[in-house]
């Protein structure tokens, strides 16, 4: 709380409170021999949104997807600096892959639910993890379904296909999807970008109350999306990080010129 | 839907009724520190008034985060616009309550005038009018605006009629020009508090309706 006038007029920025949980430091990416990451440094605070920015094919999605090493399926692709969670490098030899990705979940832009049913669709990561108990499964499918904010329109036809619910309702269900398996970070490569505004605001709406919980990236395309929802925001242009701080900042006065023409469609 | 940006426009709408009370507050103090000659009671309010510059300057920091983030359309647009502009009016009402004071310490000082004439019944006036506008902006209630609007006529008559009688006692005695113009003066703070009342009450009128009613014939 600000007391004085003087204090107020400082106040420009709010600085994160939580402690890093994602430590980045001169991060580079490669596919083949095309440098696409240059140098990335930033830290990830806990529990917080981070929102990542930047015009098409400045790197943001390649970046996100280095988090949990969705990137190690594509051939010739590699990193190299680091990319530490809880302080350990994620690349390091001793990763094992599954639980990075299993503490690390991901919801992708087009919603991608099995042709299964909606329970199965929910229970799926936690019966590939070996659990056979019903009511733990059935615990955990009710309890992700309540945190992706999606029990209420869906617990009387839990065993309807997945694929008869609306978009808005099939992404939430990959996230609900993604929070069976007990994550710690979630990140979203532009989650909402196929939906329309009201199923938009959802799930807008649906990453303010995950917060309380969970370390959330969202990658979008959609700067007001990110000035909406995240606490910090990362500016790409190029592969490199231009400017990354308290999203405040960054939309009323960021530092840099060409994070300023970015954000007010002053760019190109 | 309940949405996390309702949240926002809720605390910035408390804020603005704790700084809108502490207004309140200066007015009322400002008015019994005149009526009771009460020196220290003026003190206070000039003191207190820091309280309210800086509310002003929290309310602008949080709007302007609210539009950087959320984009407010329609209602909350309004809504917003009409914060901007109420914010800056009570803060200068506040500063009206701190000028009639700085005058009542310098009246203190001089001979007590015979009467105050109309000049306590024109500050309940414009206190009133305050306090109805801070309602109406709660209440959302365009009504209890627009009468508050149609005061505002009245309480500039009664300023007049205030400046008459006391143009009257400086004609029959020369020794009561000092107190007088100073009573003229606070004669015209409460004047412009009730006018600041008004256009508090235009913006309530374009947040609820989103119609622009200054300067138009309907209030006129």
């Amino acid at each position: 709380m600000i007391t004085t006038l003087g204090e107020a007029a400082a106040m420009t920025t709010t600085q994160p409170t939580a402690a890093p949980q994602i430590e980045v430091r001169d991060f580079d990416f490669y596919y083949g021999q095309a440098k696409v990451l240059h140098g990335i440094s930033l830290d990830v605070p806990a529990r917080q949104v981070t929102a990542l920015i930047g015009p098409s094919g400045c790197g943001k999605s390649t970046f996100i997807r280095s988090i949990n090493r969705m990137n190690d399926i594509i051939p010739d692709a590699r990193g190299e600096g680091l990319i530490a969670i809880d302080g350990e490098d994620i690349y390091g030899p001793g990763t094992d892959v599954v639980e990075l990705r299993r503490r690390v979940g991901m919801v992708f832009q087009k919603s991608n639910p099995f042709p299964k049913s909606i329970y199965d669709n929910v229970a799926y990561g936690l019966r590939i993890g070996g659990t056979r108990n019903r009511r733990e499964l059935n615990e955990t499918v009710e309890r992700s379904l309540h945190r992706a904010a999606l029990w209420d329109e869906v617990k009387d036809r839990l065993h309807d296909s997945a694929l008869a619910l609306s978009g808005g309702q099939q992404q939430r269900l990959c996230i609900a999807r993604a929070l069976a398996v007990d994550p710690e970070i979630v990140l979203m490569d532009e989650p909402a970008s196929a939906l329309d505004p009201i199923a938009t605001t959802k799930i807008e709406e649906l990453i303010w109350e995950l917060k309380e919980n969970y370390t959330i990236i969202i990658v979008t395309h959609n700067m007001q999306q990110a000035a909406r929802v995240s606490d910090r925001t990362a500016f790409f242009m190029l592969g490199k990080l231009v400017e990354y701080g308290d999203t405040k900042t960054i939309f009323m006065n960021p530092k840099e010129k060409m994070t300023e023409d970015y954000v007010t469609g002053r760019f190109g | 839907m309940q949405r996390h940006f309702d949240k926002d426009i809720e605390e910035i709408k408390d804020m603005l009724l704790r700084m809108g009370a502490m207004v309140e507050d200066s007015i009322q103090q400002s008015i019994r520190a005149l009526l009771e000659r009460d020196a220290l009671l003026a003190d206070q309010v000039i003191a207190n008034d820091d309280r309210v510059d800086l509310m002003e300057v929290q309310i602008d920091q949080r709007v302007i985060e609210l539009i950087a983030k959320m984009q407010p359309t329609a209602v909350d647009l309004r809504f917003v616009a009409a914060v901007m502009k109420i914010t800056p009016e009570l803060e200068r009402i506040a500063d009206l309550a701190q000028d009639v004071c700085e005058r009542v310490i310098e009246l203190i000082r001089e001979p007590q005038i015979k009467q105050l004439v109309q000049l306590p019944r024109l500050a309940k006036d414009a206190e009133g009018m305050v306090r109805h506008a801070l309602d109406a902006f709660v209440r959302g209630d365009v009504e209890l605006a627009r009468a508050v609007i149609r005061q505002d006529d009245a309480v500039d008559q009664l300023t007049v009629d205030s400046f008459r009688t006391l143009l009257t006692y400086m004609l029959e005695d020369p020794r009561t020009i000092s107190s007088a113009i100073r009573l003229t003066f606070i004669g015209k703070y409460f004047e412009r508090m009730a006018d600041g009342a008004t256009n508090i009450c235009e913006s309530v009128v374009y947040l609820v309706e989103g119609r622009v009613i200054k300067h138009s014939p309907e209030m006129s």
